[in-house]
């Protein structure tokens, strides 16, 4: 963010540097259980983000000391690995990766009922295998399906988007070079339903009105995203419930 | 073809009272909390999540596997997010402080019902009523919980389908650990059919494709016995 480049980032036709329109998301797929071990999984491909989150619990919370009497505590680990990055990411937890998994886990708590399990905790694991700017939010969008996918009761599902503001524009889903040599980033993680907002970060500045703009945008890409987790979740149950009933 | 709705999906009451699963989500309205399908019985909507935890609920008949035994207390997993109590004082034998682990050791299958339930989740089961007891010998399958009611069927129809075709004996706990005794081919034959029931849950006409599918089986092994 804020690296000065000569990179022409948006062309003369209003293109980004990887030929999407300013409003266009990168591609996105999501699956769900793809662990067998794990009560709840999915794997998302965005862009060239890979990410695995895996939900566990909800189970009784360990060290005892994190136990809430009233509600269950969600805890998400954020995790990159050591070849997910160009240059080798040392291993293990670091400043940036502790601050994800906070904000995740408070995004999420936000979502599930946690008020129905006292004294247990839910563990989500986000590990990314590759990564390409947007990690936390598509973590964050992939973590929703998982748990929905384990069965724990949520108010709503989560989706994450991000938007941000390349070469004076605002544009919807920064790719890697933009958000590297960018001016803005706005991450933000949304209630699909409610449209309420459970995550919001920002690294570089806008204005007043480019910020409006850019949460119009992601706002509008919420709806996209949300349709795409339905239809991971949904789309294999209902194919067997119509071979079923085809028969 | 049931609907499928997702946490957060807007539950339509004007075809039954919201009951389980639902959360108000506004004035008179009513939002699914899970991502499953919609049932409806006579007067009532539910929503059957496709899988999720065990919660413990008084009355519910369950098996739990002891993994410790205390001086006056057995702590017993039921397949739940909290592990249950179960009291000497609550068991058909006649026990002393200190020495139950000669009836019960860790390991050991039960048949028991939840006694209690509070606010924090603790609960504690009992094996004084009639048919609680002791699992011995025996295979324990497990399957989702919210599945449980769909393996019963309706007044045990699907159940009973299963253990004439299978020749076996067969316990389902409502915490979706599944007791089979039999011929160990048997007994295996009946987990397989309990599998493909929890699979196809969500589907219509379930218990006429299942009798055809354990008759195969039951044709099958006729067929090589003679």
């Amino acid at each position: 963010m804020g690296t000065a480049s000569d990179i022409k980032l948006i062309d003369e036709n209003g293109l980004r540097i990887d030929g999407r329109s300013p409003t266009e998301l990168r591609p996105l797929k999501i699956e769900t259980d793809v662990l067998e071990r794990a009560d709840g999984s999915a794997f998302i491909e965005w862009g060239g983000n890979k990410i695995l989150v895996a939900v566990y619990g909800p189970r009784e919370a360990y060290p005892k000391h994190t136990q809430d009497i009233e509600k269950a505590v969600v805890k998400a680990r954020y995790n990159m690995s050591a070849f997910s990055v160009d240059e080798r990411k040392r291993p293990g937890p670091d400043r940036r990766s502790v601050e994800i998994s906070k904000v995740i886990s408070e995004a999420l708590s936000a979502a599930v009922m946690v008020e129905q399990f006292p004294r247990a905790q839910i563990d989500v694991f986000i590990e990314v295998l590759q990564a390409d700017a947007g990690t936390r939010i598509a973590g964050l969008t992939a973590s929703s399906v998982a748990l929905a996918a384990a069965g724990i009761p949520m108010r709503d599902m989560v989706v994450g988007c991000a938007a941000g503001k390349v070469d004076g524009k605002i544009v919807l889903d920064l790719g890697k070079e933009e958000d590297n040599f960018g001016q803005a980033d706005l991450p933000m993680g949304i209630l699909a339903k409610s449209g309420k907002i459970v995550l919001m970060q920002m690294d570089g500045d806008m204005s007043q009105e480019e910020f409006e703009q850019a949460t119009a945008l992601i706002m509008d890409a919420t709806k996209r995203i949300y349709e795409i987790q339905r239809e991971a979740l949904a789309g294999k149950y209902r194919a067997l419930a119509l071979e079923r009933s085809g028969e | 073809m049931k609907q499928i709705v997702m946490p957060g999906d807007e539950i339509d009451s004007s075809i039954g009272k919201p009951r389980n699963g639902v959360y108000k989500c506004g004035d008179q309205l009513y939002c699914s909390q899970y991502f499953g399908i919609v049932q409806k019985s006579e007067q009532f909507v539910d929503i059957v999540p496709f899988s999720g935890p065990y919660f413990p609920r008084r009355g519910d008949k369950v098996i739990g596997k002891i993994i410790e035994v205390g001086p006056s207390m057995w702590t017993v997993d039921i397949n739940s997010p909290y592990y249950t109590l179960l009291h000497m004082n609550d068991t058909p034998w006649r026990t002393n402080a200190g020495s139950i682990k000669k009836f019960l050791s860790t390991g050991d299958y039960v048949y028991a019902k939840v006694m209690t339930v509070n606010e924090i989740k603790e609960s504690w089961i009992t094996l004084k009523d009639v048919g609680l007891r002791k699992l011995e010998g025996g295979h324990i399958a497990s399957i989702q919980a919210p599945k449980v009611p769909r393996i019963i069927g309706k007044g045990g129809s699907m159940v009973n389908m299963i253990k004439d075709a299978t020749e076996t004996r067969i316990v389902v706990g409502q915490n979706g650990l599944i007791w089979v005794d039999g011929e160990p081919e048997n007994v295996m034959a009946a987990i397989e059919a309990i599998k493909v029931v929890e699979r196809e849950a969500h589907t219509t006409g379930l218990t006429d494709r299942m009798q055809k599918y354990l008759e195969e089986i039951k044709g099958g092994k006729n067929g090589n016995s003679v």
